[in-house]
């Protein structure tokens, strides 16, 4: 689970601070950023671009180019099914029908309540123990049906 | 009386089917009772589905228990199995599973033996004596060695990595980095995840290696952000290892250094292209480069780079520590050496098999597999991930061979075997293989970007049985121009799939009969 926290410009000037003696440092500021605030706002962008004498272009396009970086938080916690082919072959695709239908929200989507993101992904690499889930950053293999309600109903009562 | 020793994975797929529980009840189970106990955290032995294996040291070997749940812990303790006693899950010694004795072990041979982050036990277990020999060669020497061996690119390309080095070497630059590609994207593979987090010090050593044979003081390991165990065990071995002197200034005592730091990915399967990943290193968009340049002479910040698989790296250290003929007497033709080949799918014992060269493709789906899990016929195999063709059961007889498998059209490459079993909707495989070049194309060139969408939409009109013979026509074409246009392997093997489906599997792209009440 990423963090929440609400955005402070002096917080996120020192997370930048901190990564910027690495060497090609905008991936590590951008997860650093993420795992703080839970998406990349505009703010954190401008810093970036200042910091890193980059255009707020730049930032932006490497931004936009990976699927991880978010613009918005998610729900407080990311359920991401894998609908590559390995987990295709054990019915991945009936496990995602189930999915969306039970957290009634599409891939891509947040719940209502905002408990859950439900998420695509292509490969955790679990492929002997298909269908696979992740949780946050917890795996779970040979998940049909009854064990995603499961895992939902655990993730519910933990809130 | 001397505390009895349990060996339990901590692997990410273990845990994925509640290996952390298994231990915790394991451990409260012996306190209950009294009894001594000593859990040693392991990696995967690769037999994944007996996980959550459980095994118990005895002075002979290890004894096996799986699949545990945590509600067969009570009665194990009740048959005695802390002395190896008899229960239904039982599996006898590890050592001398079929699954298990009938592989050839060099890359993995302490994968799911040892205690991942000791560094003890790795330099018990053989760890190091590649790099100490490599300590006293040239770095020359060191990459004639590599070549001898004929190791070739384990990521999935198959470039001989003796020649790769030697290149960097020979490339005059005031500084090199040693690149680890393990953006292991691929759906049915595994053993980069494994090997990282059952014995990331082979890694360490494999890299530091490579470092001494090009010159190179610097390392990345570029990892998916996708494995979040993998990432944790490898900085933590990099900070023992720092702390050790086997890593950092003054390399075991002697006056060479080489520092290392993992890079964690943001989910683009794109960027386990290499100049997409080093794009990606330099903290940008990971959009593809043209080569020419290669890597080899302007890398990562334009410097000379080897870039590398994690299999080829890990599989350094044995090279150099058996010598290049031990290697290269194993496999067949111009594959040489083991491959570690992951069974992945819809498969009965799916798992890690690393296998001398020159398995067929048979003995991997029914020896070692066992068939699907689902009981029924297997229809087709993909192998080399995602990119790779659709291979039918009349060319299960196919040798594990780059050569023999790129005669039929396949891929080898990372070693991915994903099975289908008779329910399979080809026609639907195709357009997933052009749906997910679209998700994943970096973009940069035309025919991966539009091509790829392009295709989605015909195999739409053809799964809808929409004028069929003239968008086969239109694929045809969209294929070839996706092979001979693309700027990198995307989109230009984003074909392979698709053709081998229609070729072999041509009844699941004509019209569906139309029923009565249609």
């Amino acid at each position: 689970m990423t963090g929440r926290a609400a955005w402070s410009k002096e917080r996120a000037s020192l997370i930048i601070a901190n990564h910027s003696h690495q060497r090609g440092a905008l991936l590590p500021m951008l997860h650093a950023l993420q795992d703080e605030f839970g998406c990349i706002e505009d703010a954190a962008m401008r810093l970036l671009a200042k910091a890193l004498n980059l255009s707020r272009a730049e930032v932006h396009g490497v931004v936009s180019f990976y699927h991880d970086f978010r613009r918005t938080r998610a729900g407080h916690h990311v359920i991401k099914i894998c609908r590559a082919e390995a987990c295709q072959a054990m019915g991945a695709d009936a496990l995602i029908a189930h999915a969306e239908r039970h957290l009634s929200t599409a891939l891509g989507g947040t719940t209502d309540d905002g408990t859950f993101s439900l998420q695509a992904v292509y490969c955790l690499g679990n492929c002997a123990l298909s269908p696979a889930v992740m949780v946050d950053t917890e795996l779970h293999g040979r998940v049909d049906a009854t064990r995603f309600d499961a895992l939902v109903r655990v993730q519910r009562e933990d809130l | 009386m001397r505390a009895q020793t349990i060996y339990i994975p901590k692997d990410a797929a273990a845990l994925s089917v509640g290996a952390d529980e298994v231990a915790d009840a394991i451990s409260l189970e012996a306190q209950r009772r009294r009894l001594s106990i000593d859990i040693v955290r392991t990696g995967s032995r690769g037999m994944l589905w007996l996980e959550p294996l459980v095994e118990v040291s005895l002075p002979e070997g290890r004894v096996a228990y799986g699949p545990v749940t945590v509600n067969d812990v009570p009665a194990l303790f009740d048959t005695g199995f802390l002395s190896a006693a008899d229960h239904w899950l039982s599996l006898g010694f590890t050592e001398e599973l079929p699954y298990l004795k009938n592989q050839d072990r060099l890359t993995f041979a302490r994968c799911g033996v040892i205690d991942p982050l000791s560094i003890d036990d790795y330099q018990a277990h053989g760890g190091f004596a590649g790099l100490k020999r490599a300590l006293t060669m040239t770095a020359g020497e060191i990459c004639a060695e590599v070549r001898e061996s004929g190791l070739r690119g384990r990521g999935g390309a198959g470039f001989p990595t003796g020649i790769k080095w030697q290149t960097v070497l020979d490339a005059p630059a005031e500084q090199k980095f040693i690149c680890c590609n393990a953006d292991e994207g691929d759906s049915g593979t595994f053993a980069d995840r494994m090997i990282m987090e059952g014995d990331p010090f082979s890694l360490i050593e494999g890299m530091t290696i490579a470092a001494l044979a090009v010159g190179a003081s610097e390392g990345y390991i570029y990892i998916r952000s996708e494995y979040p165990h993998a990432i944790a065990t490898l900085r933590a071995a990099i900070a023992i290892a720092m702390r050790k002197g086997w890593l950092g200034d003054g390399l075991h005592g002697t006056d060479r250094e080489f520092h290392l730091q993992v890079r964690v990915g943001a989910g683009a399967y794109i960027c386990g292209e290499e100049t997409s990943m080093l794009e990606s290193l330099e903290g940008k968009r990971g959009q593809v480069r043209a080569k020419p340049p290669l890597p080899a002479l302007q890398g990562l910040f334009g410097q000379p780079t080897v870039v590398n698989n994690v299999l080829s790296l890990t599989t350094v250290p044995v090279i150099l520590a058996r010598g290049a003929a031990h290697y290269r007497d194993f496999g067949v033709g111009r594959s040489r050496g083991t491959q570690p080949f992951q069974l992945a799918g819809n498969i009965k014992h799916g798992g890690l098999v690393e296998k001398a060269f020159g398995v067929t493709l048979h003995e991997l789906l029914y020896d070692f597999g066992g068939g699907t899990a689902s009981g029924r016929p297997i229809r087709a195999v993909q192998t080399g991930g995602p990119l790779g063709a659709y291979v039918p059961p009349s060319l299960f007889d196919m040798e594990e061979d780059y050569e023999a498998f790129a005669a039929h059209d396949a891929l080898v490459g990372h070693g991915g075997i994903v099975v289908f079993d008779d329910s399979v909707d080809m026609a639907k495989q195709a357009r997933f293989a052009l749906e997910f070049c679209a998700v994943e194309s970096c973009g940069k060139c035309t025919p991966c970007r539009i091509g790829s969408q392009r295709g989605v939409e015909v195999m739409d009109h053809i799964i809808a049985g929409e004028r069929v013979d003239e968008n086969l026509i239109l694929l045809d074409d969209l294929c070839e121009l996706l092979t001979d246009g693309s700027l990198c392997a995307m989109g230009g093997l984003t074909p392979l799939p698709v053709q081998s489906a229609l070729k072999h599997f041509a009844d699941d792209f004509a019209p569906k009969p139309q029923t009565e009440d249609s």
